[in-house]
């Protein structure tokens, strides 16, 4: 069958621009994380009692350990950059809606303090001026403009 | 004790960017009676189905297996459903073996499917994440694979260059063009791809996947039915699956723990000390050319950071000494739901000795591979062509 028949043939039916609302509950640790950032410019931590290691963001239990964590504990807004990718295919953010401008900074990183890794955006794309170990600091949004998402931090940069 | 079983029959659709003929059953069907006619059965013998498909968002579906299953024969049988992504086809396998190991079926049908061009993926990926931590910084799987392919090359560099991941995606997509089933097939060089166009650094476009419409199918029975419906049935021989916290401190990507303690379950259940030696040939989950050289190590294989050799020295090459995807793996086609299947498949093939054009002389026994997730679901399959 050729091509150009196939088309006219086989029907596809489109579901149009279908918009369906959620909301997330953060939790109790969550919450605070979230509000510390906001509030404070702040990055708390918590801390495993077994294995000691602390994680950021903050989660409730260590995975390895299978322990529940309950103590909280301040972090630095610097850290290491762990790894990286320069992305360079564009996309629509789901909490947003907006697309994402691109190229753009994709990177892991460990905050002074903090033994887990955080993902967020590296103000720098071009790769060859990024290499792992290097020295980062969080840039947060401006006063008035923080609304309680890790979209509060805007990205980090090189120190 | 585990009772034996095998694979005796195998069914594949042929892997394209679009199948408009046939909607999501019909594209599972396909491949399920594929798989009945191999194993040359009544499709009256299949005693329970288990389905594998990735996440629902891909197809903008909800509950599959409330409609596909009566397609593929589930009526009057039980049936189950594996989702844990890029592993949800090698994991209905593994969970259909389980329904035969444990004495409860003596056959049982393993489908798995992904029809990827009925959605948008880089919307779908997106909300894959976590909503707090993790999303609205990417989407699709590249930028996280790229994270993994730079790390992977910062810890092995000058060992590990960035050619030797266009090697894996100039061999892999040579070998696809003696697979009928393959969706690219492409005679290209080392320098096309790396003058390819950026997507998540070093990732470029020819260093990744396709998108793929397909499914894949195969049979496994026990022992006594498996001997009278193959004359060479692939026994499963070992199987390891681990999957890791991926917020864990430390995680390692580049050599990622899954993988590694997957394999080491694998091996210790089939005997095998020396895989490299013990093993003819490796069907990988490469969904971007770097992770072959990732996974390579991570199975114990070769040595950390001897990855760019063993596809530089031709070792994985078809007719090296350890061919890695002679069927030209997931760069050549990944219907995403059922590409940990379809290594199976391939794997269990070669053992078969029904690969067709890309079948390997005298194999023995076979290993398959997935990954899913953030990298933190890893599987590990073995076949073996005798007892």
């Amino acid at each position: 069958m050729a091509a150009a028949e196939d088309k006219k043939m086989f029907l596809v039916i489109e579901s149009g621009n279908v918009a369906q609302p959620f909301r997330w509950s953060a939790g109790t640790y969550g919450s605070k994380f979230l509000t510390e950032i906001r509030d404070n410019k702040k990055f708390w931590g918590i801390k495993c009692p077994k294995c000691g290691k602390v994680y950021v963001p903050i989660r409730s239990v260590c995975g390895p350990c299978y322990a529940e964590m309950t103590e909280l504990v301040p972090v630095s807004d610097e850290g290491n950059l762990i790894t990286f990718s320069v992305v360079s295919f564009g996309f629509v953010d789901p909490s947003t809606g907006k697309q994402k401008p691109v190229p753009y900074g994709y990177a892991v990183i460990k905050l002074d303090g903090a033994d887990s890794y955080l993902i967020h955006y590296i103000d720098e794309t071009d790769p060859e001026k990024l290499k792992a170990g290097m020295r980062v600091r969080a840039v947060f949004e401006e006063d008035g403009k923080r609304t309680g998402s890790m979209m509060d931090i805007k990205h980090f940069e090189l120190i | 004790m585990a009772r034996a079983a095998a694979v005796v029959g195998t069914g594949q659709t042929r892997y394209a960017n679009r199948r408009d003929d046939v909607n999501i059953p019909e594209l599972a069907r396909e491949a399920a009676s594929r798989a009945i006619e191999d194993a040359g059965i009544d499709p009256r013998d299949i005693e329970a189905v288990v389905i594998g498909s990735g996440p629902e968002v891909f197809e903008g579906v909800n509950r599959p297996d409330l409609w596909v299953g009566s397609a593929l024969g589930q009526a009057g049988r039980p049936v189950t459903r594996i989702q844990t992504g890029g592993t949800s086809g090698a994991g209905a396998t593994i969970a259909a073996f389980y329904h035969v190991a444990s004495g409860l079926h003596d056959v049982v049908l393993a489908v798995s499917y992904e029809k990827l061009s009925d959605g948008i993926p880089s919307y779908s990926f997106s909300t894959l994440s976590d909503p707090f931590w993790d999303r609205g910084f990417s989407s699709g799987a590249a930028p996280l694979v790229g994270l993994q392919s730079c790390q992977y090359l910062a810890r092995h560099a000058p060992k590990v260059r960035e050619d030797h991941g266009a090697m894996v995606a100039v061999k892999n997509r040579k070998n696809a063009m003696r697979n009928p089933y393959a969706q690219l097939q492409m005679e290209i060089t080392v320098d096309d791809v790396m003058n390819s166009s950026p997507v998540a650094s070093p990732i470029k476009a020819l260093d990744c996947c396709p998108l793929s419409d397909g499914a894949a199918a195969l049979v496994i029975a026990e022992e006594r039915r498996a001997k009278k419906m193959a004359s060479r049935p692939a026994w499963f021989a070992g199987l390891g699956a681990c999957s890791e916290s991926p917020y864990a401190p430390n995680i390692d990507m580049a050599y990622p723990e899954s993988c590694v303690r997957a394999a080491q379950l694998a091996y210790q259940m089939a005997w095998i000390y020396d895989p490299v030696r013990e093993l003819d040939v490796a069907e990988i989950f490469e969904a971007f050319s770097f992770q072959e050289l990732i996974w390579t190590e991570a199975l114990g294989l070769c040595n950390p950071g001897e990855g760019g050799r063993m596809v530089e020295s031709g070792v994985t090459a078809m007719e090296g000494e350890f061919p890695i995807n002679p069927s030209g793996g997931v760069l050549s086609a990944n219907p995403i739901g059922a590409s940990g299947m379809i290594r199976q498949i391939e794997a269990a093939m070669q053992v078969m000795g029904k690969a067709g054009a890309h079948q390997l002389p005298g194999v023995r026994k076979s290993l398959a591979h997935s990954w899913g997730g953030v990298v933190q679901f890893s599987t590990v399959t073995i076949f073996a062509g005798e007892l």
